[in-house]
């Protein structure tokens, strides 16, 4: 039952909104346009909005000076690494807890959520040590461990409310025709669950990527992310506002696009099902 | 239904997600708690003893530990008011019938995905700059004096920034709320005369009360560890003024190597945050049972 609109009110409406969008995404505009511009072009008062001499000469410097790619494969293996390793440890955990629960399922999600409210930082001196001890500050293996478990407890949740909408009678039905656990999981299950486990791969390796508490705190060159890679035009070099914003582009490009494709999947995976 | 076998291998499935998560929260939290009570710097190793609660002390009539205290709070109050009015107002309108609403809806939802280092040094270098950066053009055109955001307001520009990146979540769910929304229920009050006004405050807002909630509590767990927007812009100065609490362990840990007085603020911090985590976890279990 539509309302019916008038076309008036309705464009009315649709330019406020535009106007707002833009407003909102203007600093990523901005930072892609400048992106293109000369150092001098950059900082030119007035503002060059789109006629200057287009160039792409920064993003050839960023790469030299910076080695921008070491540090986007870095990004890429801890967080596509740590969202596999979670998926592992998630997936059957999440399976049991959907398909086989006892009374002590919801508290265990709940504890699961718990874990996620402990601030980051009432545990970095020990982590931070532990890191020392063991030779696994600034490593994957070391960015990997915690990155997976900063977002375990989030992978869990959104894989149990996918699970559990996957209905109950289509397993008596295999098992009826003779399904063993392995033909179950096999055939039946895993077709049904894909989609609910690539949902949460994409969202938690959004996460992972933008993740700069610990990125920034336990690497240093070796294993340093692109959150740590801009983090180090701080000073200095973040006077040369064209570098940094072709180095902002390239590192927020890849996820802006990831994140365009999963918005209904964020606010589940988000609000830990609470809003759906 | 579940059988006595299934009901072994569901454990068996579960046990290495639960076993890493309980050592994850035990181990490194037991040993600040541990730290907390000790005299412990890294400067000088070897040199630990015991202190009792001299750590607690210390930080408690610190005066940085109340200004921190008080930023972090500033911080948190700011953005959610900002983030919560904006994001209603927003998913009220982008709910509206709009041309081209999905391509309005990802230019809305884009600032979630930059990552905190890029939306942090493009705030303050390209548009809170005093010379150079739009803002202050825009403020020249208009005829105004331009503002040294991160100098003048710093812990305002802080505010700005994070609300910034934070609009669009608050947004994202209000309006998912919103879409849920019974269409007959609209329908009947406005054939009870009812207008924009009560519609919006008898209708819509208690059913949006809910994902207001989640939304807050949410965004109050995350804000209270804003960490990389405070590093890459001001350091937590001009002198404490933008230190907020997640900074301040940092600087005492990782800047002053004092693990003790570190590890006494993040058990300050650890219960700050369970405060807040009370309410969240309520929520969300309540909606379990459903």
């Amino acid at each position: 039952m539509a309302r019916a609109v008038s076309t008036r009110r309705k464009v009315a409406v649709s330019i406020i909104a535009w106007a707002i969008g833009l407003i909102i995404f203007f600093p990523i505009l901005w930072t892609f346009l400048t992106s293109f511009k000369t150092e001098g072009t950059a900082i030119a008062v007035p503002p060059k909005f789109l006629f200057f001499d287009w160039t792409l000469e920064n993003y050839f410097t960023v790469q030299e000076r910076s080695d921008y790619f070491r540090h986007f494969s870095n990004s890429i293996i801890s967080a596509v690494g740590s969202t596999i390793v979670g998926l592992i440890i998630a997936v059957p955990a999440a399976w049991a807890m959907a398909f086989s629960p006892t009374k002590r399922t919801k508290d265990v999600l709940m504890w699961m959520l718990s874990t996620k409210m402990l601030p980051a930082v009432g545990v970095l001196v020990p982590i931070y040590l532990l890191f020392r001890d063991f030779r696994l500050l600034d490593t994957h293996i070391g960015l990997i461990i915690v990155l997976t478990m900063i977002n375990l407890p989030i992978i869990v949740w959104m894989l149990f409310t996918y699970f559990k909408e996957i209905p109950n009678d289509i397993l008596e039905a295999a098992r009826m025709d003779g399904a063993g656990l392995r033909e179950e999981i096999l055939y039946v299950l895993t077709p049904m669950a894909v989609p609910g486990i690539a949902s949460t791969l994409l969202l938690n390796i959004i996460l992972a990527w933008n993740e700069a508490f610990w990125t920034l705190n336990l690497t240093t060159t070796a294993a340093a992310p692109l959150t740590a890679f801009i983090a180090s035009y701080s000073s200095p070099e973040g006077l040369f506002w064209a570098k940094l914003s072709a180095a902002s582009t390239l590192a927020i490009a890849p996820i802006l696009i990831m994140g365009w494709f999963s918005q209904k999947q964020l606010v589940r995976g988000l609000t830990f099902g609470a809003v759906k | 239904m579940a059988t006595l076998h299934t009901q072994t291998a569901a454990r068996f499935m579960m046990a290495p997600a639960v076993l890493l998560l309980l050592a994850w929260m035990l181990v490194p939290l037991s040993m600040t708690l541990w730290f907390s009570f000790q005299r412990y710097n890294l400067l000088m190793p070897g040199m630990e003893y015991f202190t009792g609660f001299e750590n607690y002390r210390y930080f408690f009539s610190n005066p940085s530990f109340w200004a921190a205290l008080f930023n972090t709070l500033y911080l948190v109050g700011g953005v959610l008011i900002i983030t919560l009015a904006g994001g209603t107002l927003l998913a009220l309108l982008l709910d509206q019938p709009i041309f081209g609403q999905g391509i309005v809806r990802l230019l809305v939802i884009a600032p979630f995905f930059v990552m905190p280092t890029v939306s942090a040094l493009v705030w303050k270098n390209m548009l809170m700059h005093p010379v150079n950066g739009f803002f202050a053009w825009l403020a020249r055109v208009f005829g105004f004096q331009p503002v040294d955001w991160l100098a003048q307001l710093p812990l305002v520009s802080i505010i700005i920034i994070v609300a910034w990146q934070w609009l669009p979540f608050a947004t994202l769910i209000i309006l998912t709320a919103l879409q849920s929304l019974d269409e007959d229920q609209r329908e009947a009050a406005s054939l009870d005369g009812a207008g924009p006004f009560s519609m919006f405050f008898y209708i819509t807002l208690p059913h949006l009360a809910r994902a207001i909630t989640v939304v807050m509590l949410i965004e109050t767990i995350f804000l209270l560890s804003v960490f990389a927007e405070i590093l890459v812009t001001t350091n937590g100065g001009p002198g404490t003024s933008t230190t907020n609490l997640t900074f301040l362990i940092y600087i005492q840990s990782l800047l002053q190597f004092d693990v003790g007085l570190a590890s006494a603020g993040g058990i300050v911090a650890v219960i700050l945050a369970n405060i807040v985590a009370i309410f969240l976890l309520r929520i969300v279990g309540r909606n379990l049972e459903a």
